[in-house]
């Protein structure tokens, strides 16, 4: 038992649930930059949205703005067509 | 009792381009009896456009902005349209379109719709916004969908870029301007009726 606690607490520093685009997601870090999210994601691409609990993150912040535990995080890839 | 006429002749909806996207859902909202229309585009018409967009070959070299709006005179006088010609920056956006009741992201370039998106978001955001991301080609129909994220609504597949193998063609193209007019009658008649 009390082996368990002590795992699911460093646990809880190791890692976190975000919700990626209305999907769970877990990650094995216990916060990340938005700009790490996406090396970690691999998301190359340059046309992006980004959004953390609806609220938009701009591009010039993607090293400062700091995605945490039971965040909604939106990364919206924009094509050309219209 | 009110009717969906009598509540979006009361309404005002802002159209960012007049292509493939605009001109479609332009008209569709005209034909439902939408109160008025802002419409902005810079480009001229051509004649690889007719694949697509709501103009007649007789309007080739006419600005789009100004063509859209005879065009929708045509189909229904009610509607007022204020139409500019003007390559639309982040600066003129929230003048331009700040009395509107919902905003549509009708441009071509991806850049664009970022620029777009962004400003909105920032500037508005509590302001809808309906937005159309990935159209291109034929067939596929089924992939077309609406993801909503707070106020913010984007139409299409998300995947498909246009490219020369890839066109952007009336079928797909009307669809998702179609949907983006469908979600604008659906935001604007919420809970109303």
């Amino acid at each position: 038992m009390e082996n368990r606690i002590i795992q699911s607490a460093t646990r809880t520093n190791k890692s976190m649930k975000i919700n990626l685009n209305n999907n769970p997601e877990e990650l094995s870090h216990d916060q990340l930059s938005v700009q790490e999210l996406l090396d970690v994601k691999k998301f190359t691409f340059k046309m992006l949205i980004i959004k953390i609990n609806d609220k938009l993150v701009k591009r010039d912040d993607y090293d400062n703005a700091i995605i945490h535990d039971g965040d909604k995080v939106d990364v919206i890839h924009l094509i050309s067509g219209g | 009792m009110l009717n969906y006429k009598d509540i979006l002749k009361t309404k005002c909806v802002g159209i960012a381009g007049c292509g493939g996207l605009g001109s479609n859902c332009a008209v569709a909202l005209a034909r439902v009896g939408i109160g008025k229309l802002i419409i902005a585009d810079f480009d001229v018409i051509v004649e690889s456009n007719l694949n697509r967009q709501y103009f007649f070959i007789d309007q080739i070299g006419q600005k789009k902005a100004y063509a859209l709006r005879d065009n929708i005179s045509r189909i229904n006088p009610t509607v007022m349209v204020e139409a500019h010609d003007i390559k639309l920056k982040a600066d003129d956006i929230a003048i331009l379109f700040k009395d509107c009741d919902v905003i549509v992201e009708a441009f071509d370039l991806a850049v664009m719709k970022q620029m777009i998106i962004e400003t909105m978001l920032a500037e508005m955001p509590d302001k809808p916004m309906v937005s159309g991301v990935g159209l291109a080609g034929w067939g596929d129909s089924n992939s077309i969908k609406v993801k909503q994220t707070g106020q913010l609504y984007i139409c299409g597949d998300s995947v498909k870029e246009v490219s020369e193998e890839m066109p952007p063609l009336a079928p797909r193209v009307g669809i998702v301007a179609n949907m983006e007019a469908n979600v604008v009658m659906e935001i604007l008649l919420d809970k109303k009726i």
